[in-house]
Order: C-alpha cells, then structure tokens, then sequence
C-alpha cells in the first residue's frame, strides 16, 4: 500500500477498484463526466489464489485487462496496476481493493458469558466482515476438553478473546485464555507465524493473559468490548482485526504481497466493505435499512437500525454449495409452500442435490427459475431471523425503573431485536438470486414474501454487486463512492406499502373493508386512487424517476406505521416494479391446503406479473392433466 | 468470462495419478522418495496429543486460586497415573482431610493460580496414513507426509460418501441404464467394488453392507435413499468421513441416471482389477471429487509418466459433453453450433448457450453454464 502517492481528493478523476471473490475477480472502472462520477466499465475474471496460479494479483491482472480490451485504455505494466495517470490514454488516479478470497477472514471468538461477552466479540468480529467459525464461552455448555478440540481443529485465521467488565474478577477470562493455551492454536495459512490473538476483555486481566499467551500467539491488547455491562466498544477490536488482517491473513495469502504494494489504501474484507457502504447509505439518507446478499455458500445480512450496524453471516444458507443445508433447516415443506406449481417432492429433493453437486448451473426452463426463487425466499427469510438474534440489545443489561409506588423493579428491556420490519426504509438485496433475476419483480417478490415488510418500505438491488468497491472506495473519496451507488449501483426496484393487520383481528372484520386507500398526487398534477382488500396484493406503475405524495388510510383494524386507521402522509419513489400493495397481512399466511393455497399464489404472481404467462400456463395445465 | 462451461470430470484410462498423503501434526515419514509402496503400507506416522482433562483444584478443594500452589503435590510437566493423588489440604491439625486425584494418566500441563484451574494431558495416540494407492514415492515433504505417484486409470465422480476403500471392480449391471435389485447383490461381492448402473437405491446399499462389499458405483441415488442409508441427511457437500461400511460414488447424480457410457465401458475393461476408491467429496473453493484409481498391473521402477494433466481445449463443434441441468438432465450430447450473441431461454434468462445433438439425433439448445465436456482418453488400449 503506497499511501503517500496517491493523488488528492479533488484531482481524482479514473479510479480502478477490485474485488477478490472466492470464485470471480471482479473490477470497476470509475471516472468523473463533468460534475459526477459515474461507472464507465466492468470486467471479470476468474480468482487464482488457488494451484495451479497461487498469485491473485494474476486474477487481477486479468480483470483490469478486460476493461483495458473494452476501454481500448491502458492501466496495467509490468509492476501491475498504474497508478500514476499519465494521460486520459493510460494509467488511473485510484486504485483499491477488497477481498474474500481463500475463504476470506475466518476467525473464533471466546468470552466469558454466552450471552454477554461473546456474542459481544461475535458482533465485533462480524462487523470487521470475518467468518466466526465458532463462539466459545466459559457457558456455552461444552466440556473443556471438547472447547480445547474444537480450538485446535478450526484453525482459525485470529481469535478475539474478550470477557469481564474492567476492575471485575478476572478468573474466568483467565480460564479461557488457559484453554486457548492449552490449544495451542496453529494459523490457517502458513505454518511459519504465530496466531494473532487480541485480547479485548477486563483490563486487570491483561498482565495474567500476557502470562498465558504471550509465548504462544502474536498477542494484542485494545480496549474492552464491555468496559461496563452496560455499553459495548466495538471499534478499537475492530480496527485491530483489519490491521491484523493486512498484516497476517493477506500477506500470507498468495500474491497479497504485491496486491498490497498496489493499492492506495488498505485492502479491506469484502463483507467488511459492504457493511462500511451499507453503513453510508443509512447515513446518507437518514434511514434505517437492511442489506442482503445471498450468494453461493453464504448469506451475509446488514443493518443499521437505532444508529447501530450490525451484521450477521448465515454460513451455511446460499443458493450453491449450501443449498442443501437450506433444505435441511427450512424443511421441504417451507420450500415447497413457494411453489405455484405441482412438483413432485421426491423429484424437487433430488433437484436441489443436483444444484449442489453442480453448483455453478442456471435454471433453464421456468419451473427450474420458480424452484431456485422458492428456495432463495426460505434461505433469506432464515437469515433474517438469525440476524434478528443477533442483532439486538445488550443482553444481561438491567435497568432499575422506580414505579409509582416507589418500589424498585427491574425491567428486562434489552432483549429485543433491534431489527423493526416498520420503521426499516429500505431493504437492499445483492448477490445472484436478487441481482440476476430474469424479471426485476422478481426481486422485489422474493424479498417481499422473505423478510414481510410493514408499512412503507422501498425495495432495490445491486445492479452488478459493486457494494465492496464503492463501500472500500467510501473510505478515499465519498463524493464519488455517493455518486456511483445512486447512478450505477442501485436499481430502485419500487416502494411497497403492507398494511398490519390487528392482531387477533378476526378474519370477517378484516375482510369487511378496505385494507387501505391510497391517494397519491403526481407532480404533473394527476392523481391516483387505489384501494385494496385483505388477501389481495396489487402493483401500480410509477417509473424508477418519479417521486410522489402519497396519502395512506388503513381500514381501522391496520396499521401503516401511525398507529391502528391511522393516516399516513408520505414521499413515495418509484422504481422498475413500480408500486406495490400487498395486503396479505402479516405474518404471510398461506392457505394449507395445497390446491387453494397453489391458487392463491397464482392469482398474486399474476397480479404482479412476475413470471411469462403462457410458459406458466403450459407447466400448470401440465400439473392439472397429472 | 472466458471459460463459461464446467470442467468435467475426468474419465481416463490413462492417467498419472499423484496423491497427497499428509499427517494433521508433524511426525515421522516411513519411506524414501522413489520407494515402491502398497496400498495399505504405512506411510507416514504420528502421535496426536491426548485430549486435556482439567479440574479446577480451587473450587474442589475449597481454597483461593492462588493458593492451589501450596497444596498441589505435583508440578508442571509431571508424568501422572489416573487416580493418583494430586493436591492436598489438611485442616484441624490433620482431622480434615481433602485429596483430588488425577482424573486421567499423562501429563501435568498447567496449574493456573489465577483460575485455580489444573490441566492434565492424557497419553497421546499414535496415528498412522496408509499410501492409499500402490505407486512410487514421488515427493517427501519432511515431517509431513509424501506424494505417491501412479500411473493408471482414473475416474472421477460426481459426488460420493465414506472413506478410502481397496478392493477389486466387479461389474454387475449389464448395462449402465440398468437398476438392478437388490437380490443381484450375493456372497460373491464381498470385499469387492460394484458396478450396479443407473440406480443405487436404499436396498442395494444395506444388502452390499450386509455382504461385505466395500464400494458401490452406480450412476445416481435418490435423494430419500441416501438419507436413509446414511441415517442423517446432508446439508453441506463435504464428505468423506462418514462411519459407514460401504464407499459410494455416483458417477452422474442425484435420481436415476444411467453411468456415462464412456465411464461404463471403462469399468467393464477394469473388471477383476484392484482399485483404491474414495468417496470424499467437497463442493467448494478447491473443489475435491470422488474418485477410483485403478494402478497399471505392472509398476516397474522405471514406470513412465503418462501425463493426463492437460485440460480439455473448451468448447469446440465435435465436443462431447454431459447435460448438467433440466430438461435435458444427464443427456450426453455433441456440439453443433456455439453462438457467440446472447440468447434468452424459456426462464427469460438472457445467457451464452450452445446447441447440440443428442444420442438420438434431436438438436437443443441449452445455456453454456449447464454442460460439461467429457474428458480424458476414453480406452486401455489407447
């Protein structure tokens, strides 16, 4: 990394970003058009961290040179890629990148109490983009000799061992850091270095640590996670996890060294970027927001709700290698509840093995489309809910509340799900299944039927998975990271309004009125009238560009975000699916029965015109005739 | 990107086959580059440390961490016997007595005065890694393992379960669309690798376990079949190290599928041959397939490298290639035509697609993304 070289700010203009993925090499190239930066070019390649190459600088190389063939423009020598702009012909102002490749940053974390100061670490470890292979607490249940196995098998890249508030007995961090001496951890990559552990738990504990791991691992002390049990310090754990992550994990990773001397800035985990432009687009905008990408083998969730980031890996949830452990979780059931159509379940078992045996297929025919997005909606709605989990207060955290009557009482208020499906503005989804869908809608179903928003939410995807650049590039120039997510990256796929039903409402007063009425006023003058009732869902045209008030008045037994028949007035913007109603209620219940509830989706996927029609008539005639 | 189809795998009938054989901790390797070695000759050896066993001493003893020191009896790096007194603490003049004795025999690992904790170290277990297949020592990687190196045929598989097997190729299907019953599986295939055609199905599986047979080929399973031989069902494709008696490789998939002509007749000219197999399986970055590896009769010292490493040159028209995805799964075919524009396809989606000519004349269109090419030199006799 040659910080000092690089250009200022305002003189920037061509700026090339990379992301290292475990499969794909994939690069950007930036440029300012007049007044704003824009996205001018892609290229892609495959990763060659693995034999036979065993260099990713060779994967970037190959990138960047497809957009040099696109471009007909130079940006690569010999020393690799140029980052002194010689002319508007050859070389860039910028270069950054991010990586994930070679299993990316896999790390364990350990604290004292599960619920406390682990999940502290996990969170921390989480949010510097890593992979947490395991969470060992001194309560997590298993014997020592078990926790001190599992230590010495993962293999860990590092290991965050955090526990205790500052001044509060140290006995039992000690104990964990004793069993991670007894482990004696050996690194994942290169057998020649010592495992970085930090340590960030009671700072009384500190010399007996040092005592007990100095010996044996790279140690580093930063601040306590919980310095009191009251507030959590994730930042100085974090910081030192990318430090350690520069200094460790990518400089033994093959071909790192020279990526290093390549970039302008650090190169940063790729889910560590993508949280870092999450985090921005939150700030930018004001919002609370949720961001998913499903990919292959994983599905990382972001949020930002309350101020607070978090972010969850489902490491065994995606829509390739693991798809069969989305099978196992969800259940064939919750899979096959998706499906508009009548496929056999035995058949649609040995369908999504075969997805998994040769994971890098694509659904040719509609009913193979239909299945991948039945299973996409069951590993994304699990991934939710264990980012809700996560994603929460600080458990264990007491507040004393005095009452009328003077007595103390304790109030648990802490346990809760940061995580509202009312009050998030945005849901940002990324990654094959959401990006690539045939039809845009598609998306906006997909994420509709997996997360259940409430009230208003907007709905987008990342056009071309750019999230890790522009998220690496924020952290150099803002401007331009801004200008490139709102013009290039996001598709804005539309808004949806779900109405909440009462709870305990009964069906025959829902069904009296309706859910709610809508009035919105176009710029142009016009107006729109809308009206849905319970069960239905509709979608109202308004372009990607358009901007409106609208005026929602929910029946008195639902609630859009003010309260039970409540109005709400609010700015709503367009997008690619337009506007959506969907007045199904929440949470989503579908009919048991397998004709009705096969009916039912039809009437929706029509409504929404989210598959070709006569290909969908074919296979459900197909199904009527069997 | 450049390369939009899948490798397939390889199918050889002559091959150089180099495999890995590395212990999990450093320890000792038994043999020399260029050695002949044995399928179950061991190679290389270690000894794991034993698994820790910790007490903490404070609490049982009833006495502040940093005060275990006075009443431990024994010291860091002890050799100790299980049930051995270990710490002691004596109250009242000697009326009270409280001992804790070693939980198992080893070593005194650690005594921590800050947790009051005591870890012991049970006696380590030597582990041994066999050559696996019979071939030369190629390459020793000190203190590691070694690389054996053979020459002969190789086939890969889809996808597999359970651990490394020896044993000799019997061919029971007459055809690889065949599906045998589980009667077809007798006494005679004990100790011996199956062949059993397009369908591996739950009874065949048990009945070879029950007759001693160490591996079955077949060209797919049912889904439902496997969870029930296997008793769990799988969620992440890795495998391997599944506790059962039987190794498995599927030649094509999941469902009934006829093995690949190619990869059947091979198998027929191997019958009666030793193979190593192995149906670990790992569907990730750095993929790893099921395998049988069948060495030449004949591995004189001076055996010749055959090569095979060579990658298939792509896709051309001529290709043969296996259809991976519905419609046409498991359909093997020829290239006709290889368009270079985008085309849609009935999912609308947009993609490089190729067509092609299956067995039976019929010309279709799939995405490029959905075939792999059939690889490797397909006789013995070439």
């Amino acid at each position: 990394m040659s910080s000092e070289k690089m250009t200022p700010s305002e003189q920037i203009r061509t700026i090339i970003a990379t992301d290292c993925g475990s499969t794909t090499t994939k690069a950007i190239l930036i440029e300012r058009q007049g007044d704003e930066y824009r996205l001018i070019e892609r290229g892609e390649a495959p990763t060659t961290v693995e034999a036979p190459f065993e260099d990713v600088t060779m994967g970037v190389r190959n990138a960047v040179s497809e957009i040099e063939e696109l471009t007909g423009r130079e940006f690569l020598d010999e020393d690799g890629v140029i980052t002194q702009r010689e002319s508007d012909e050859r070389g860039c102002d910028l270069y950054l990148s991010t990586s994930s490749a070679g299993g990316g940053l896999q790390m364990m974390v350990a604290g004292v109490v599960k619920t406390m100061t682990t999940e502290s670490a996990e969170r921390a470890a989480l949010g510097a983009g890593a992979i947490v292979m395991d969470a060992i607490a001194v309560d997590d249940g298993r014997m020592n000799h078990e926790k001190v196995n599992r230590i010495r098998d993962l293999r860990p890249d590092m290991i965050l061992l955090s526990g205790g508030i500052d001044g509060g007995t140290i006995s039992h961090v000690a104990e964990i850091a004793e069993l991670i001496a007894t482990a004696d951890p050996k690194p994942r990559l290169g057998a020649t270095y010592r495992l970085p552990v930090i340590y960030a738990g009671n700072k009384d504990a500190r010399s007996h640590i040092d005592e007990t791991l100095g010996d044996k691992a790279d140690l580093r002390m930063v601040d306590n996670l919980r310095p009191v049990l009251e507030r959590e310090v994730l930042g100085p754990a974090r910081e030192e996890i990318h430090n350690l992550f520069m200094e460790h994990v990518m400089a033994q990773a093959p071909g790192y060294d020279k990526l290093m001397e390549w970039t302008d800035a650090a190169i940063m985990p790729t889910p560590g970027a993508v949280g870092m432009g999450i985090q921005n687009v939150a700030d930018q905008y004001d919002i609370e927001i949720i961001g998913v990408d499903i990919g292959g083998a994983t599905t990382d969730v972001f949020s930002v709700f309350m101020g607070t980031f978090n972010r969850t890996v489902s490491a065994n949830l995606g829509m390739s290698y693991s798809i069969c452990n989305v099978l196992l979780e969800a259940g064939l059931d919750n899979i096959y509840r998706w499906l508009p159509l009548d496929v056999d379940p035995a058949d649609l078992r040995n369908r999504i093995r075969n997805k998994m045996i040769r994971p890098t297929t694509i659904p040719h025919t509609l009913e193979e489309l239909i299945v991948e997005q039945a299973i996409a909606r069951e590993a994304l709605r699990m991934a939710l809910e264990h980012h809700k989990t996560l994603a929460s207060g600080l458990k264990g955290v007491k507040e004393t509340d005095r009452d009328a009557s003077t007595t103390f009482r304790e109030v648990d208020t802490h346990t809760d799900t940061l995580v509202n499906m009312m009050t998030v503005s945005m849901i940002l989804g990324s990654g094959g299944a959401l990006s690539h869908a045939p039809r845009r809608v598609q998306s906006a179903y997909m994420m509709l039927d997996a997360f259940q928003p409430e009230g208003v939410t907007e709905l987008a995807v990342d056009s071309i998975f750019m999230m890790p650049q522009l998220g690496v590039l924020s952290g150099v120039h803002a401007q331009a990271a801004a200008q490139v997510f709102e013009r290039d990256c996001l598709i804005r796929l539309g808004t949806v309004i779900s109405p909440v039903q009462r709870p305990n409402a009964r069906e025959r007063d829902l069904a009296d009125a309706a859910a709610l009425e809508l009035t919105v006023s176009k710029p142009d003058g016009g107006e729109i009238e809308e009206s849905i009732e319970f069960g239905d869902m509709k979608r109202i045209d308004l372009a990607e560009d358009q901007v409106v008030r609208a005026s929602i008045d929910p029946g008195r037994h639902w609630d859009v975000g003010e309260g039970y028949g409540r109005t709400v007035e609010t700015e709503i913007r367009g997008g690619v699916a337009g506007l959506i109603l969907d007045a199904r209620g929440r949470p989503l219940d579908l009919p048991d029965d397998d004709v009705e509830r096969r009916r039912q989706l039809l009437r929706w996927i029509e409504e929404l015109d989210v598959y070709p029609s006569d290909a969908l008539s074919a296979y459900v005639d197909n199904g009527r005739e069997a | 990107m450049a390369h939009a189809y899948t490798p397939g795998l390889k199918v050889s009938a002559s091959e150089t086959v180099r495999k890995e054989r590395r212990l999990p901790l450093p320890g000792d390797v038994l043999v020399q580059e260029g050695d002949l070695v044995e399928p179950h000759q061991v190679v290389a050896r270690t000894d794991i440390p034993g698994d820790p066993e910790s007490l903490n001493i404070a609490n049982l003893l009833g006495v502040e961490p940093e005060d275990i020191g006075e009443a431990m009896l024994v010291q860091e790096g002890d050799e100790v016997e299980k049930g051995q007194i270990i710490a002691r603490t004596i109250a009242f003049f000697g009326l009270l007595k409280n001992e804790q004795r070693a939980p198992v025999s080893g070593t005194v690992e650690m005594i921590s005065g800050v947790s009051g904790q005591v870890v012991f170290r049970a006696e380590p277990t030597p582990l041994e890694v066999e050559a696996y297949i019979s071939g030369r020592v190629r390459e020793v990687m000190p203190n590691e393992g070694v690389v054996i190196e053979t020459a002969g045929a190789f086939i890969q598989g889809i996808f597999g379960v359970g651990g490394e097997r020896l044993g000799e190729i019997s061919i029971l299907a007459d055809a690889p669309d065949q599906q045998l019953d589980a009667s077809a599986i007798t006494e005679a295939c004990r100790d011996k690798i199956i062949v059993i055609g397009s369908l591996a199905s739950s009874e065949i599986l048990h009945r070879a376990a029950d007759v001693g047979a160490v591996g079955v080929v077949a060209g797919g399973v049912i889904d439902e079949d496997l969870v029930d031989y296997l008793g769990y069902d799988i969620g992440v494709a890795i495998t391997g190290h599944e506790k059962i008696p039987v190794t498995l490789v599927l030649t094509e998939g999941f469902g009934p599928v006829p093995i690949a002509d190619k990869t059947f007749e091979l198998l027929q000219e191997l019958e009666g041959r030793i193979a190593s197999m192995s149906g670990a399986t790992q569907i990730r970055a750095g993929v790893m397939r099921p395998e049988i590896i069948c060495p030449d009769a004949d591995l004189g010292e001076d055996f010749v490298d055959v090569g095979g490493d060579e990658l298939a040159g792509g896709l051309v028209v001529g290709t043969p290639i296996r259809i991976i995805r519905q419609p046409y799964f498991g359909y093997l075919a020829e290239v006709t035509e290889l368009p270079s524009a985008l085309q849609e396809v009935e999912s609308e989606a947009t993609v490089r697609v190729l067509r092609a000519r299956l067995m039976d004349g019929t010309e279709v269109l799939v995405p490029r993304a959905n075939v792999e090419i059939i690889e490797g030199r397909s006789s013995l006799a070439k």
